[in-house]
């Protein structure tokens, strides 16, 4: 558990930030030419400590979305002077476990990401954060998304949707991938969160800071991001 | 009193010390009084960091939810799955009282606004309209709909209370209300009743059996006492009548009316609804909406049907009267269809022996051993094997409604559901559906046309499920809708296939 802060130093503005970040390996490697992983989580890593720095009772937490599996890779929480780099040999684990255990020798296009598993995962440890006393951050969640969705996962992510907006969560997403993510679009429209697809993917720290970074009571007074229209498909 | 049992000693003194304690007692304020009732400091321990905090009745809490489980999976009714519900609030003078603090209206207000939130939850296809009663006449605050917040808003803006309550006037005005309804829906006034009389301009009696014909289902909750037309009310139409103790208690009885009451037998008798699925209009188009008649500027939804514009869902058409619905909306049923097992006790052999298990819950990350007893709380998944604290155990089965562990792994076995415009509903959940062919406008195809039109899916038949031999259940006990149709507009699609265990 985390170190005891005194809630009188928790004010409007401190975050705990639920990161969810895709690392479907197949999505990956499909658009290895236009934007590296790599690229990715050197944006995502500044983005998540110039989040720390924002205030330093903000608290990050990171769930690897994975192809087979799901897991944490990085919780701030106890953490002194904590730094994203420090999730990295963390997330080199999950990876090499994720890719073993594949079963299947050939996947039909980029398959699926597990995003009803970590989004699940997410809202676990929001409730744990909210039981933990009357003095706790506000938390959100951040799905870095790439995959297609998951026909199958339909009515997990559904469930997940609705638990996060009845414990008011807001769940924001940026969708990386060349498709608009219809769960993801629903996601935020029914949490209040912020749907972004970002037109240049070289840009995506810019997105990340400008947009993302924003804590839950600044969003009063900031003009974010409005969504073009949501798809309400099912799958 | 609990001291009579205490021996012999303490009677010889018994009488003296009991008047002092009456004496004290009314020297106490009201405020006074409820902390001493509530001896709330003995519910709060320090913990580590020397915090003052409840008491942690944890494993209490959770044998509770536990039976509540048990419960709720041996008693499998039927239930109504399309309410219309009238919330008829008594703003009358006797709601002004401040018996509950700082008033009854406000404490009222205040649970009917839990309620309409939890409401909606749990029934995600049903309308809420309210009444309210004052100066003798009851007049509609809102109409049928589905949106909690301009419900809500409604409320708080008109919250006064003056003159008399009547029940007649009240029921009439519903019984109005809910005529209008269609036959499939459920028909309930829930009713929040301050006052001890009511003053009606006729014979009440007549207006009980109106209502117990048009099968309107009417409940009280009592602010002060049991009153005998109230009663007999109740009973009369299959209702629940409730006298409120205190707050707590008026909470209770109001949120037990959120859960689908079993339905009436008569209704329980499936059929099949259309409906359409509209979609969201383009930001910045210009239209009149069909519900307000006023000119609108973007948002919104297009009835598939007849292309007018409503601004709120779940809804019925005006123009054509489709019941509108978006999929999210559907979506909060189906953890009823495909609810998740039951986490198993870890066994004690483990329990005592740390070390094989894992050190941290998988959903919340929460150390499962136990720093004071060193032992393990914890239940596991009996499909994904993997451990859960007891918090997460009551909120993924009460809230969440998926196990992270099954979530997170990939899986052979999948629901898939596709939805979209002009679908048939069913309005019993639980029920089988029956494809009717006479409801329909034109002639059904064979089996083998409409499932061309369903790409992906390969087999259906109505009687028993062919999608896999994991389940060849027939459809009696329904683990998989399939819901079908075949209009003369657009085409059906919302199938579910169920590969699910
Ligand atoms: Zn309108
Ligand atoms: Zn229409
Ligand atoms: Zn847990
Ligand atoms: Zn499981």
């Amino acid at each position: 558990m985390s170190p005891p802060v005194p809630p009188e130093l928790l004010t409007d503005d401190v975050s705990l930030l639920m990161v969810l970040i895709d690392t479907n390996p197949y999505f990956w490697s499909s658009i290895k030419q236009s934007f590296p992983f790599s690229k990715f989580l050197s944006d995502v890593l500044a983005f998540l400590n110039a989040t720390l720095l924002l205030n330093q009772l903000n608290q990050v937490v990171v769930i690897a979305t994975g192809y087979n599996s799901c897991g944490y890779v990085f919780d701030s929480a106890g953490l002194v002077n904590a730094r994203a780099e420090s999730c990295l040999p963390e997330l080199e684990k999950f990876l090499k476990n994720d890719a073993s255990m594949s079963t299947e020798d050939t996947v039909n296009g980029v398959g699926h990401s597990l995003l009803s598993g970590s989004l699940s995962m997410a809202l676990c440890y929001i409730q744990r954060i909210f039981r933990s006393g009357a003095g706790h951050p506000q938390p959100r969640i951040l799905c870095l998304h790439g995959s297609p969705d998951g026909p199958g996962q339909y009515v997990a992510v559904m469930n997940a949707i609705f638990s996060a907006q009845r414990s008011m969560v807001p769940i924001d997403s940026c969708v990386i991938g060349a498709q608009h993510s219809a769960f993801l679009q629903q996601a935020s429209h029914i949490t209040g969160g912020v749907y972004l697809k970002p037109q240049l993917l070289e840009g995506l720290l810019q997105n990340l800071l400008t947009v993302y970074a924003t804590d839950m009571h600044s969003r009063n007074f900031i003009q974010l991001p409005k969504p073009l229209g949501v798809d309400f498909r099912a799958s | 009193m609990q001291r009579g049992t205490n021996g012999e000693g303490r009677k010889f003194n018994g009488n003296e010390e009991e008047e002092e304690e009456e004496e004290e007692e009314r020297n106490q304020d009201a405020w006074e009084k409820m902390y001493a009732d509530d001896r709330s400091w003995e519910s709060l321990q320090e913990d580590e960091y020397g915090r003052l905090r409840h008491v942690d009745n944890k494993a209490l809490h959770h044998a509770q939810y536990r039976k509540r489980l048990r419960s709720a999976s041996t008693t499998r009714i039927q239930k109504g799955l399309i309410r219309y519900l009238y919330i008829v609030i008594d703003l009358s003078r006797a709601a002004g009282e401040m018996d509950y603090k700082p008033s009854r209206m406000v404490v009222v207000a205040r649970q009917v606004e839990a309620f309409i939130r939890e409401f909606f939850d749990q029934n995600p296809l049903s309308q809420i309209g309210l009444v309210i009663l004052k100066d003798g006449v009851a007049q509609c605050l809102t109409d049928l709909g589905g949106s909690p917040e301009s419900h809500i808003k409604a409320l708080l803006g008109k919250l006064g209370c003056s003159g008399d309550a009547s029940l007649q006037n009240g029921l009439d005005l519903v019984h109005d209300l809910l005529n209008q309804i269609p036959s499939y829906g459920h028909r309930e006034v829930l009713i929040l009743y301050s006052a001890l009389s009511t003053c009606d301009p006729g014979d009440i009696m007549e207006t009980i059996q109106k209502c117990k014909k048009a099968k309107i289902r009417c409940s009280i909750i009592g602010l002060s006492a049991e009153v005998y037309i109230c009663k007999y009310l109740c009973q009369e139409t299959g209702g629940v009548y409730s006298v409120a103790l205190d707050e707590s208690h008026l909470k209770e009885s109001v949120l037990e009316h959120a859960p689908p009451p079993p339905a009436i037998a008569e209704f329980a008798v499936s059929n099949l609804i259309k409906m359409g699925f509209p979609q969201r209009a383009a930001e910045g188009v210009i239209s009149i909406c069909s519900c307000h008649k006023e000119i609108k500027v973007g948002g919104g939804y297009t009835c598939p049907r007849c292309k007018a514009r409503v601004c709120e869902l779940p809804t019925e058409c005006c123009i054509c009267g489709l019941t509108l619905v978006s999929s999210p909306h559907l979506a909060r049923s189906y953890h009823h269809l495909f609810p998740i097992t039951p986490f198993d006790d870890v066994s004690p052999s483990l329990k005592n022996n740390p070390r094989k298990l894992p050190k941290s819950c998988f959903g919340c990350q929460q150390s499962l051993l136990d720093p004071g007893s060193m032992s393990v709380s914890c239940v596991s998944c009996p499909k994904c094997k993997q451990h859960f604290c007891l918090d997460c155990d009551i909120y993924i089965h009460e809230s969440l409604h998926n196990c992270p562990g099954c979530e997170s792994f990939k899986q052979s076995h999948s629901v898939v559901i596709r939805v979209s415009n002009g679908c048939l509903y069913s309005s019993g959940w639980m029920s089988r559906i029956h494809i009717e062919k006479k409801t329909l406008s034109r002639k059904l195809p064979k089996e083998e046309t409409l499932l061309s039109l369903m790409p992906g899916e390969d087999n259906f038949d109505d009687r028993q499920c062919m999608k896999d031999d994991l389940c060849s259940k027939p459809p009696a006990a329904l683990c998989h809708p399939i819901f079908l149709s075949w209009g003369n507009w657009e085409v059906l699609k919302l199938v579910i296939c169920c590969r699910v265990q």
